[in-house]
């Protein structure tokens, strides 16, 4: 099967920096902090890879959508086996307005121009959990989707997947070309290896403008405020089951 | 003219691949995109398989071989030999950076690696064709594990008054003699002996492969130590001992400066290691002091806190960058290049310790608890100023170059 699978990565706050509110309660501070690839889009990566290695898929294409800031996420892409990298390049002011509508727009996209039979995602980005980018992309390109991905396997132009869902495991079987997002326990990724390090450097990375790939960035969301949840409140201790059915109601609780 | 000006612009744009901006407190500035995928491969390998094993590995005085064996799966087990027996053919600079971030999970187990590493590299560099290709493919991938064999029960800093005799016979020698302090002894399968051949002194000194199936080898008890408890220390002896003669690296004679050349590396390795250890140590300790509180304030806001802090940073950073420019040296093979590796072992051990002993006390009563792990930090670094030449050989290195006339 010569399956191409364009997998999407993106650049977030690393999961174990702790974050701080901006200033100007605007977002948070992204400066100086510690990025990594988002862990979802990682096991992304590494499932794609393991369909490549299996022989169920010939091409594997790491795919960015951001400012021209370090590759070093499409690198980490390619050092994990990634065959090539595309970085669409998008304005540094525009940036801020880059969320699931648009993206999704941008790999529908790609997917037609690159000929992609599978896009693979992480199931949520761990700085907006908007959990919406696979979903979005499948309707832009019209394709079944299957999402918090557990387990895909492949057969005969089909994949079975198996979702984790809120009542337990799901199993569906979608048509290619697909889209699937990947969820927590579908593999662990694999660390890439030094020589994978030094060959990922002669891999291409292909930029592209938005005009290459026909989108039109349009805001649709606008940040209100940002802020951090509300500081722990001290408890009230109560002296009988009553007294806590009482506080609890008062509090509007039940 | 032409002749020098491209030499001059090719070192130039290598040196420009090395260290390309600033360095800082931040052991990732100033760093190229690969050396950073590689420090993020080696931190990340440190946290995830390393961190959490290292107090056990320390306490239950284990030899975590497995956990090796993956790092050598990366291409941690040969990093700057060539990549022609499974070598990953990258600098003496790439291996500091990945030293100096493995140390966060275990200094012990890293500097142990680090030891592997430098005996990789002298079959790499001395020995014939086909006792690399014998060899180097199973070190490279640590399903064997080597030792560095100089010091004796009699000849620790006199390295060169060694004892332990090889005494020619048609195509073997036959090895005699007790080798002290060897570090992963009775683990590993290959021993490189600095042994006598010839003349008393350096000159008469040999450096030949032994391998440890061979009969007339064993094994001291396993020695009971301050820290580096995840590897085993042990005295090797070697009892009429038979190799091949093709076991020798070099020619008879230049077992000592092979010796030597071996160490400069290894130097700049465990100084690393001292390194990254502090850095740990110095970020445990920023957040311990941001969360403990005493009369009222966390600890952090004391001047004296914030004063001791600010020291042992600027002590790292200078740590980090003799160590760097070390391995920048000898790299390019910089004509100060024994110097600078001298320089950066004894500055890095012996200030980065102080670091370590620092965020101890910054951590009062809980700093000596094994429950955190700046104590096995400190203990585990302790060492470091005594081994691959005490830190008093350093200055006699140092002065020997220095007063020279």
């Amino acid at each position: 099967m010569s399956m191409k699978i364009l997998v999407g990565c993106k650049r977030v706050i690393d999961y174990a920096v702790k974050i701080r509110v901006r200033p100007d309660k605007m977002g948070v501070v992204t400066e100086g902090v510690k990025h990594s690839m988002n862990p979802f889009d990682e096991i992304a990566v590494e499932e794609a890879i393991r369909m490549k290695e299996a022989k169920k898929a010939s091409e594997v294409i790491a795919v960015r959508c951001y400012s021209t800031i370090q590759q070093e996420t499409l690198r980490t892409a390619l050092a994990m086996g990634a065959d090539r990298a595309i970085h669409v390049e998008v304005p540094a002011k525009d940036c801020e307005n880059l969320g699931p509508a648009q993206v999704s727009k941008v790999l529908a996209a790609l997917a037609r121009r690159e000929g992609a039979s599978l896009v693979l995602l992480g199931k949520q980005a761990i700085d907006d959990d908007s959990n919406a980018t696979a979903q979005m992309t499948a309707a832009h390109l019209d394709w079944p989707q299957a999402t918090y991905a557990s387990k895909v396997s492949s057969c005969d132009g089909k994949l079975t997947v198996t979702r984790e869902v809120d009542g337990g495991l799901e199993t569906v079987e979608v048509s290619l070309p697909a889209v699937v997002s990947a969820d927590l326990r579908l593999n662990e990724p694999r660390y890439a290896t030094l020589p994978n390090i030094m060959k990922a450097k002669k891999k291409k990375l292909d930029k592209l403008s938005l005009g290459d790939v026909g989108v039109e960035l349009r805001q649709h969301l606008a940040v209100v405020a940002v802020s951090d949840p509300p500081t722990r409140q001290a408890g009230v201790t109560v002296d009988s089951v009553d007294s806590l059915i009482e506080a609890l109601r008062h509090a509007g609780r039940i | 003219m032409q002749v020098v000006s491209k030499a001059v612009r090719r070192l130039a744009s290598f040196r420009s691949r090395l260290m390309s901006s600033v360095a800082s407190i931040d052991p990732s500035a100033g760093l190229t995109d690969e050396q950073l995928a590689t420090q993020e491969l080696a931190t990340r390998f440190a946290h995830n398989e390393m961190l959490p094993h290292m107090a056990q590995w320390d306490q239950k005085e284990e030899f975590p071989l497995s956990t090796l064996r993956a790092a050598a799966q990366l291409g941690f087990g040969a990093i700057y030999c060539k990549e022609d027996y499974g070598g990953s053919g990258l600098t003496r600079l790439d291996a500091s950076i990945i030293f100096e971030a493995l140390s966060l999970g275990c200094v012990s187990t890293t500097a142990y690696l680090s030891i592997h590493n430098m005996c990789a590299w002298m079959l790499d560099t001395y020995g014939s064709e086909e006792l690399k290709a014998r060899y180097l493919p199973d070190l490279a991938t640590m399903e064997k594990c080597a030792s560095y064999c100089l010091t004796e029960p009699g000849s620790g800093s006199d390295a060169a008054s060694l004892s332990t005799t090889a005494v020619k016979n048609g195509d073997y020698y036959s090895i005699t003699g007790s080798k002290a302090f060897i570090s992963g002894a009775g683990e590993s399968e290959v021993y490189l002996i600095m042994c006598r051949t010839g003349q008393p002194g350096p000159k008469g000194i040999s450096c030949i492969l032994v391998p440890k199936e061979t009969p007339g080898v064993t094994f001291g008890a396993k020695e009971r130590k301050v820290g580096w408890n995840s590897q085993p220390t042990r005295i090797v002896h070697l009892e009429s001992a038979v190799v091949p003669v093709a076991n020798r690296l070099g020619e008879e004679g230049e077992g000592f400066s092979i010796a030597m050349s071996g160490l400069n590396g290894g130097r700049i390795n465990i100084a690393s290691c001292s390194v990254g250890a502090a850095q740990a140590s110095l970020d445990a300790v920023i957040e311990y002091t941001k969360t403990r509180k005493q009369f009222g304030s966390p600890i952090a806001a004391f001047q004296h806190t914030q004063f001791e802090i600010a020291e042992m940073a600027a002590e790292l950073l200078a740590s980090r960058l003799l160590v760097r420019n070390a391995a920048v040296a000898l790299d390019t093979k910089h004509p100060d290049t024994v110097v600078l590796c001298a320089a950066a072992k004894l500055y890095a051990t012996r200030n980065c310790l102080q670091v370590i002993d620092r965020a101890l006390q910054l951590h009062g009563g809980y700093g000596y608890l094994k429950d955190y792990p700046v104590q096995q930090y400190l203990r585990d670094c302790r060492v470091h100023t005594i081994l691959e030449g005490t830190n008093e050989v350093m200055r006699v290195i140092m002065a020997r170059h220095l007063m020279a006339s």
